[in-house]
């Protein structure tokens, strides 16, 4: 399986990445690079193996629902670019 | 134009915001109403180098959701990236299931209409998962700008979503209140639809009886019973119209404006999502043991569906009866506690008083239940009277609105107090009758002409002399038998 420009340009646009035409080429040589891998890696025989969903075979711990956050607005708004209010300002998106 | 020779098929997913004091994956607060950003954690910024870590009550609510409505408890489900940008989320992906979500299958029952046209159906559930909430947009008056607020974000929510089983807006409506129900009697929802706890999407689509299905249109973000009816009914005919003025119907997700009471396209097919979901490498599955389930099943109340099984068995109600009655906790709760006092004799007359009398006064005054005026063991010592013919029916209702408008006392006292006890001594009847008779001979006359209206008439004069207080069948016999003599 190889992918073509336009699939490569989507995934951009999916992921908001800017690639130019020439990216789009290396990209595209690179990710059908890891197609081929990954074709090899299909020709194993995984009959009879269930899917895992994550690489190591263990259980998700869990946490007491009880709250041990406390306030850090000061700090976390320290650091971002523009907060009016008690709010974080973005560029208007409106759907 | 009507909805005939269409079919209209309806499919809910409903966002339940689970009644836990903690977020789904961090320890911050979801307590409603704080000032912006102060309940944000740095998780729920997805500042870099944190970690999710699952949050014990989010799971606890899912199970018991699974054994509120007869679902599979999933031994093991995995937690997935769901991948869009908006800057209300601030990972780029919101954490959720896809592929093995953690409640499968089950049903809801519900009942629609009322009376003789009443009819019950039972609603499948195709599955419900966990997931994390976004924060909120608030785009004014920011200079251009919009303002984010995430306190909302990583509040835990169970995603519920029924197959294609419902066919109007009735039933449609008719399930979302069975589910709130359901949710807030088992406790892991407050229900509260103004702060957006419980929102339902619709998706609806028409077809020709006995064709494929119709294209779709989802109905995002209704917050409210009528809402969800209103928008229901303006897409089902637009739809209607849509398809017979020789239109297609696209595929799409809609917004409904409650001021116009019409839908609005917010985004086609084309430019739908694509969410690129895969198991999230920062979370391993979920692995519920069926000793936890066990043990989560001790610790629920009795169920809708086994309470209004028990009404209906024990206490020989109808099941419209049953299901009304099931209809809330608080409802349930408080009939319960009118039967233990009054007896599993009175329980017929207890769900009359409930149903009726009580709860058109509640409606009229716009009172929940749990504060009704009159308490559970004022309207059973009421039932307990009627039961010994201490007081007719009509009295009761005097006595009913005595306690209703605050007297603190039982219906004994009141009886009492206000002389309402019921005439049954025979001979004190029967002076009456004796003096009405001898009043009324025109009507006594029209009786034997054969004329059966002049003996309801002669009846009346009795308890009207009575003041309502005679016994209405004694009157009758004395009366019949004098008569006939």
């Amino acid at each position: 399986m190889s992918l073509t420009p336009e699939q490569v340009r989507r995934i951009a646009h999916l992921a908001r990445i800017e690639t130019s035409d020439a990216e789009v080429q290396t990209t595209l040589d690179h990710l059908n690079g890891i197609f081929s891998l990954i074709e090899e890696m299909q020709a194993v025989d995984t009959q009879g193996v269930a899917p895992m969903a994550h690489a190591q075979d263990l259980a998700q711990r869990l946490r007491e629902d009880a709250v041990t956050e406390s306030d850090r607005r000061a700090a976390f708004q320290a650091v971002a670019p523009e907060t009016e209010a008690g709010l974080y300002l973005v560029p208007k998106v409106i759907e | 134009m009507s909805a005939r020779n269409w079919e209209v098929v309806i499919g809910i997913e409903t966002h339940t915001q689970l009644a836990t004091r903690s977020k789904i994956f961090s320890g911050a607060s979801t307590a409603f109403g704080a000032a912006p950003n102060v309940q944000a954690s740095a998780v729920d910024l997805a500042l870099p180098g944190v970690l999710p870590v699952l949050n014990r009550g989010a799971v606890e609510c899912a199970i018991k959701f699974g054994l509120s409505i007869g679902a599979e408890v999933a031994e093991k489900s995995v937690f997935a990236r769901k991948n869009y940008f908006y800057p209300d989320l601030p990972k780029g992906y919101q954490i959720s299931q896809f592929e093995l979500p953690v409640v499968v299958g089950g049903g809801v029952r519900i009942q629609v209409g009322q009376g003789d046209k009443a009819y019950e159906k039972v609603v499948r559930l195709t599955r419900a998962h966990l997931e994390e909430d976004a924060g909120k947009s608030l785009h004014e008056d920011f200079h251009g700008k919009s303002g984010i607020d995430l306190n909302r974000a990583g509040t835990p929510l169970l995603e519920i979503v029924t197959e294609p089983d419902m066919c109007s807006s009735a039933e449609a409506v008719a399930y979302a209140k069975a589910l709130h129900a359901l949710v807030r009697w088992i406790g892991i929802c407050d229900g509260n639809m103004q702060e957006g706890s419980f929102r339902c999407d619709a998706n609806v689509s028409v077809r020709r009886p006995g064709e494929p299905l119709g294209t779709r249109r989802e109905i995002k973000n209704l917050n409210s019973f009528r809402f969800l009816q209103q928008a229901i009914d303006y897409e089902i005919q637009w739809q209607i119209d849509t398809l017979e003025d020789g239109g297609k119907i696209q595929q799409a997700t809609v917004l409904f404006d409650p001021d116009s009471g019409e839908t609005r396209v917010m985004r086609t097919k084309e430019d739908a999502h694509d969410y690129r979901y895969f198991p999230d490498p920062d979370l391993l599955p979920l692995v519920i043991s069926r000793e936890w389930v066990e043990r989560t099943k001790a610790t629920l109340p009795e169920l809708p569906e086994a309470k209004r099984q028990r009404f209906m068995e024990q206490l020989g109600l109808s099941a419209y009866d049953a299901t009304a009655l099931t209809a809330s906790l608080e409802v349930a709760d408080y009939f319960d506690a009118v039967v233990t006092a009054a007896g599993a004799a009175n329980a017929k007359s207890a769900a009359n008083w409930v149903m009726g009398e009580l709860s058109a006064r509640l409606n009229k005054e716009d009172k929940d239940i749990a504060a009704s005026p009159v308490s559970a063991a004022q309207l059973a010592g009421l039932i307990a009277r009627i039961a010994d013919n201490t007081i007719s029916n009509n009295i009761a209702k005097k006595v009913f609105e005595a306690l209703w408008n605050g007297e603190d006392a039982s219906a004994d006292e009141i009886i009492e107090k206000q002389g309402l006890k019921q005439i049954t001594d025979t001979g004190a009847i029967e002076k009456l009758v004796d003096e009405v008779l001898a009043a009324n001979a025109a009507n006594v006359a029209e009786y034997k002409a054969g004329k059966e209206k002049a003996f309801n008439a002669l009846v009346g004069q009795v308890m009207k002399a009575a003041k309502g207080k005679a016994n209405p069948q004694q009157v009758n016999d004395l009366l019949k038998a004098k008569l006939g003599g």
